[in-house]
């Protein structure tokens, strides 16, 4: 299956938050929206990175004033991009693989969306659930 | 506190997302929901009947659990009325608290290549529609004097429709096959039918059973070749990381087609692997006469996905009927929002989105592909329309839901009956049902489908 699947139901919205922002203000979007990571984008709307909470712990554990750091001083900047076409069995092996969790969805360079690794199991929970359900009314229906 | 009355709900569409949602929904036990369920056609089920192909009767038979739900008191099934046409949504916000679209996916994406609306080429859906006796099809045309057919695409509709083209007629004689497309396959001069893939075997959508089933067809031989479905690297890496047993045995029973040698059957199902059509070619009566291919090879993205990349290299096939079947999308629906790209309605976790203010329209909810696009087989829109309905349930309890004048049924019935004299009640279509079964009976098949909406309303003695 597609990411694409995954990305028509959550609605448009994609959470982004500058480089030059406080990194309190991204923390709250997280909380706010109960998501793990958000998007980093430059002034120029071009995406620079990802702000997960798994950076912020870290910052927390350096003991980092997080009062006086910026989005960009936190954010992870090497991001793996995923197209709405990729498959979504391949992103959830990669993601496994090389232990990330949030994959940026670009369309013909646009940010589009964000889908997570919970996303992926989700769609691949129902997609089990959707051949099991079939095949049960297959055989009740004998 | 809910209110008095009981909560009334539209549901547009009757396919399996259709039933899935009103089955959740008049189970609460809690709750006394009532649900209205609006179809443009006469008959039920959407795709069960007018998609799932004619040779495949098991998978029909979840229209079981379907009849069930509508069994239920308070269940109506208003059939020939459709959306926007008969009923606007402003009348619909008028009697009822809750509005849900499971309308489906129902037209084709193009390939977006020269020659593409030649005469002789057609979206798959549409020759699956014409086959299954849907009302809005049968006048088309479908040129089976052909002696060579290319279906582009490798999932569930194509295989169905390349195997339909290799059914021989007494194969067809014992399916549900509209009679009309009876009468055209038996006579069908068609020997070869390509299957053509994107990608490489490992990648192919279509199902072991699937795949195993046109290995055993009465009168076509099935083949693939050895160059196609000898791995690359990346697919053989993927196959060894994923430890996926079925798509092992799929990629192996692919393989085993290209060493099998004719017996001498009718017809040839030729499964080819790693091209895309860039370009139909046609004669100076603007008939499909041939394709150019592209040779694609795969890489993987760097997310892990792999995909087809086009070479220089190119060959030419003669067809001369083309099916193209790279993709479903959904039609807008009169008033709701509609995401272009997607060809889905505009949604968050079912709950349909305002595009202006990105908050969710009161009362208003999708599920099935109109929702999440054209994925998974049928049994996947019971998790879908579930999650659907769990918002809605939760709306209901927020009290965030539609506030109707008229919540009552006698006043939609009468409604209904004012813009719709000739609506079909579900008793109505179990007339028809039993109506087709007979006919079936009688002729030593499964069902005789009636495939006009005047000669459904014939049989129910609505005219």
């Amino acid at each position: 299956m597609k990411i694409e699947t995954i990305l028509t139901t959550k609605g448009s919205n994609v959470f982004t938050v500058r480089t030059t922002q406080p990194v309190r203000d991204a923390v709250v979007l997280l909380v706010r929206h109960n998501i793990g990571a958000v998007v980093v984008l430059n002034d120029a709307g071009e995406l620079r990175g990802i702000l997960s909470e798994r950076d912020v712990i870290r910052a927390v554990a350096r003991d980092e004033n997080l009062t006086v750091l910026t989005v960009g001083d936190l954010m992870t900047r090497q991001v793996i991009i995923g197209e709405p076409g990729d498959d979504a069995t391949a992103v959830l092996h990669t993601m496994t693989e090389k232990r990330f969790r949030h994959l940026p969805v670009l369309d013909q360079g646009r940010l589009i969306g964000i889908v997570s690794i919970g996303d992926l199991v989700k769609l691949q929970l129902d997609e089990y659930q959707g051949e099991i359900e079939t095949l049960k009314t297959m055989t009740n229906g004998e | 506190m809910l209110p008095a009355t009981n909560m009334r709900i539209a549901i547009i569409g009757s396919g399996p997302a259709a039933f899935y949602a009103a089955e959740h929904l008049l189970k609460q036990d809690n709750l006394t929901l009532e649900v209205d369920m609006f179809e443009r056609l006469p008959t039920p089920f959407g795709l069960v009947r007018g998609g799932v192909a004619p040779d495949h009767p098991k998978i029909k038979t979840v229209t079981k659990a379907y009849t069930h739900v509508a069994e239920n008191p308070r269940f109506r099934f208003y059939g020939n009325v459709e959306f926007g046409k008969h009923l606007k949504l402003t009348d619909l916000r008028q009697h009822y608290h809750q509005i849900l679209y499971a309308t489906g996916a129902q037209t084709d994406r193009h390939m977006g290549i020269p020659g593409e609306d030649l005469a002789g080429s057609h979206p798959a859906t549409e020759f699956v529609a014409w086959y299954n006796g849907h009302p809005d099809y049968q006048h088309l045309q479908f040129d089976l004097t052909q002696e060579r057919a290319a279906v582009v695409g490798v999932g569930n509709v194509a295989i169905d429709v390349a195997r339909m083209l290799c059914r021989s007629p007494q194969e067809l004689k014992e399916t549900d096959v509209a009679d009309q497309a009876l009468a055209a396959l038996s006579q069908s001069k068609i020997k070869e039918v390509y299957l053509l893939g994107r990608r490489g075997p490992a990648q192919a959508a279509f199902s072991n059973p699937e795949i195993k089933e046109v290995g055993e067809m009465v009168d076509a031989d099935v083949f693939t070749r050895a160059d196609e479905t000898h791995l690359d690297p990346l697919s053989q890496h993927a196959l060894a990381t994923s430890g996926d047993r079925s798509l092992n045995k799929k990629v192996e029973i692919l393989q085993s087609y290209a060493t099998r040698q004719p017996t001498g059957k009718s017809r040839q199902l030729i499964i080819r692997f790693l091209v895309s059509p860039v370009e139909l070619i046609g004669d100076k009566q603007g008939r499909v006469t041939k394709m150019r291919l592209v040779k694609n090879e795969l890489v993987a993205s760097e997310t892990g996905s792999i995909n087809a990349k086009a070479t220089d290299q190119f060959e030419e096939l003669s067809v001369g009927l083309v099916f193209r079947s790279v993709g479903y999308r959904g039609v807008p629906l009169p008033e709701v929002p509609f995401h272009e790209r997607w060809g889905v309605i505009l949604n968050e976790q079912g709950r349909v989105i305002d595009p202006a203010t990105k908050q969710p329209r009161r009362g208003e909810y999708t599920s099935g592909w109109i929702k999440r696009g054209p994925s998974g087989v049928i049994g996947t829109n019971k998790p879908d329309s579930i999650e659907t309905v769990t918002c809605m349930l939760e709306d209901l309890a927020a009290g965030q839901t539609l506030t109707p004048a008229q919540p009552d049924p006698a006043t939609m019935e009468r409604l209904v009956c004012e813009r719709q004299p000739h609506y079909f009640s579900f008793a109505d279509w179990l007339k028809l049902d039993q109506s087709e079964l007979a006919q079936g009976a009688a002729q030593g098949r499964p069902r005789v489908k009636i495939t006009s909406v005047n000669e459904m309303l014939r049989a129910t003695g609505k005219v």
